[in-house]
């Protein structure tokens, strides 16, 4: 176990610099720089004011010493500036994190509510009413995009019910946990509906499978009531296959934040980086796309490592 | 068979949006803004009076249009890497798969919207982006296969006689890793509908006045409330369309990969 937490560990560190040159790299793809950016809108600059500010933030040395210079940087906490909202960029993002955090807890915890006990329904009433029902559920996850269901939300939300799901005015949960609560449920229903139907499909068919095991046939032999031989016996091995549908999921939910947040006009991560992305403010989108990343590997690295601690087997692989 | 119905209709739709819609995509009818369906705009109008029927069909060969390219390009760049890195194996295997696993590293839609950010908006920048981001998924299902096909004994055999790798590659070991590879096609295109789509959505795709699925609906938004039919048509669409790629990848793998089955 401490072996196989060591070496997934170990392999962590190259991913986190893999992900900082893909982040550097697709970033410097732009046409320009934050200079032009920057000339471009709001400031009016001379090309000498603009080559000086150039050798000041460094952007006319080599692209890999920048690239060093930048990641020195980073792992300082120093993520660079915002042009446009004029304030250092890590203190920017981490105020909107909170939010798209929060969003993708609820999002999850909706998914493994309503997921786990259809999965677990769908396997033991295998080509019942139910199953259909919660096969057709999956398959509308998969195929109805978020933005989409959101839309519908709002608008049968306020249509019929009157009800705007987010007016532009956001509470804090720690401001008023009721009304960030109603502020949240519907975009954590419209995030969560996809990863839902990822955990129940997930959860039918490793149900599926351990309900054919022989092990499963014994405890039904021996007479134990079929409640027990699910719950204690199926549904101990089935929950391994959902751990890591779950951390990828989780990891998921933050890339779907950023659709989602822009529905319900949200002031999380994902709506911070479109923002940034229509004014240039590269910094940020660099920052945030960074940030998002590095979240997604941890999750997984903790997916792994749970699914390591449940399942002893995977020592020996 | 639903997934194979839902994929021919779209298809059919998509290649002959020109013979079979109403109106053309971008004609507006100024008298009809945000006309309810009726029986001259089946599916209603728009804000500039335009047939949403008709900019669905056309929106449909967009659709189709980037999913395809992209996916091609992905299925072609990726198949090609993750069969070169599965029959040399060694440092090359290691190089190339640790690459792809960085690209695993990023949600989908989030290093698409990088690459889009980076390259500008645009139909051309989209394809590239999806391409880009699906890429890995086809060398890492390519690779297995081509794992367990060189260790066989008609690959030793072919070797033994002198062919070239690139070759036996293209003539032993591509004919056996056919089947993973078209059921991830299916998938992938309907995932590269919906990446499209959810760009276009953000602004990011498809520049308007083309028609695209995302971008209709994201202009639905501001007046939804006066004519829900224009955000309620395009979402069915692309919910249709990816609903179809879909089950017909469940469908392929069932046919071409029993073991597989749920």
């Amino acid at each position: 176990m401490q072996r196989y937490i060591a070496r997934r560990l170990i392999a962590f560190v190259p991913t986190l610099f893999g992900i900082t040159i893909i982040v550097f790299t697709v970033m410097h793809l732009i046409p320009g720089d934050t200079i032009d950016a920057m000339i471009g809108t709001q400031f009016k600059l001379t090309e000498a004011q603009a080559a000086a500010l150039r050798e000041y933030f460094g952007l006319d040395k080599p692209l890999p010493e920048q690239y060093i210079r930048w990641l020195v940087a980073a792992m300082q906490g120093d993520f660079g500036y915002s042009v446009r909202k004029g304030e250092p960029v890590l203190p920017l993002i981490l105020r909107h994190f909170p939010l798209t955090l929060e969003l993708a807890f609820f999002s999850m915890t909706i998914a493994l509510i309503l997921g786990i006990p259809l999965g677990i329904f769908s396997a033991v009433k295998r080509d019942s009413a139910i199953d259909l029902i919660g096969r057709l559920f999956a398959l509308l996850g998969l195929a109805m995009p978020a933005f989409w269901l959101g839309t519908l939300i709002i608008l049968v939300l306020s249509l019929y019910f009157r009800i705007m799901p987010n007016a532009g005015n956001y509470v804090d949960f720690f401001e008023d946990p009721v009304a960030n609560l109603k502020q949240m449920v519907f975009p954590a229903l419209t995030l969560g509906f996809a990863a839902t139907a990822d955990v129940m499909r997930t959860m039918r068919s490793a149900m599926l499978e351990e309900l054919g095991k022989d092990y499963t046939r014994t405890a039904r032999s021996k007479g134990l009531h079929e409640r027990r031989v699910i719950l204690q016996h199926c549904l101990k091995n089935a929950w391994i296959p959902v751990i890591t549908i779950v951390g990828l999921e989780t990891g998921y939910l933050f890339g779907g934040a950023v659709i989602v947040e822009s529905v319900f006009a949200l002031p999380g991560v994902g709506r911070l980086l479109l923002i940034a992305i229509g004014e240039r403010d590269y910094a940020v989108v660099q920052g945030t796309i960074l940030l998002i990343a590095v979240n997604f590997v941890l999750v997984n690295l903790l997916a792994d490592l749970i699914y390591a601690w449940v399942n002893p087997r995977i020592h020996y692989e | 068979m639903v997934g194979l119905v839902l994929v021919t209709l779209y298809m059919v739709v998509a290649l002959f949006a020109d013979v079979l819609a109403p109106f053309t995509a971008v004609e507006q009818h100024p008298k009809d803004r945000l006309s309810p369906p009726s029986k001259i705009y089946w599916l209603g109008t728009d804000e500039f009076g335009r047939d949403i029927l008709s900019r669905l069909m056309y929106g449909a060969r967009n659709s189709l249009h980037v999913a395809v390219l992209s996916v091609a390009m992905a299925c072609l760049s990726g198949t090609a890497l993750g069969m070169i890195a599965g029959y040399t194996g060694g440092l090359t295997d290691n190089i190339i798969m640790r690459v792809m696993d960085l690209f695993f590293a990023f949600p989908a839609i989030l290093l698409a919207l990088s690459i889009v950010t980076a390259l500008g908006p645009g139909t051309r920048n989209t394809i590239l982006a999806i391409a880009l981001v699906y890429m890995p998924i086809f060398a890492r299902v390519a690779r297995g296969p081509v794992l367990a096909v060189k260790a066989m004994e008609y690959v030793d055999a072919a070797q033994s006689i002198g062919v070239r790798h690139g070759r036996i590659l293209a003539r032993h070991v591509l004919p056996n890793i056919t089947a993973p590879i078209l059921v991830q096609i299916s998938l992938a295109l309907s995932w590269a509908m919906l990446t499209e789509a959810g760009l276009s959505f953000l602004g990011l795709g498809t520049i308007p006045p083309a028609p695209a699925w995302g971008s209709m609906l994201s202009d639905s938004r501001r007046l939804m409330e006066l004519a829900p039919w224009t955000a309620v048509f395009p979402g069915l669409a692309i919910m249709f369309g990816v609903l179809g790629f879909n089950l017909l990848g469940d469908g392929l793998r069932d046919v071409l990969d029993p073991h597989l089955r749920a």
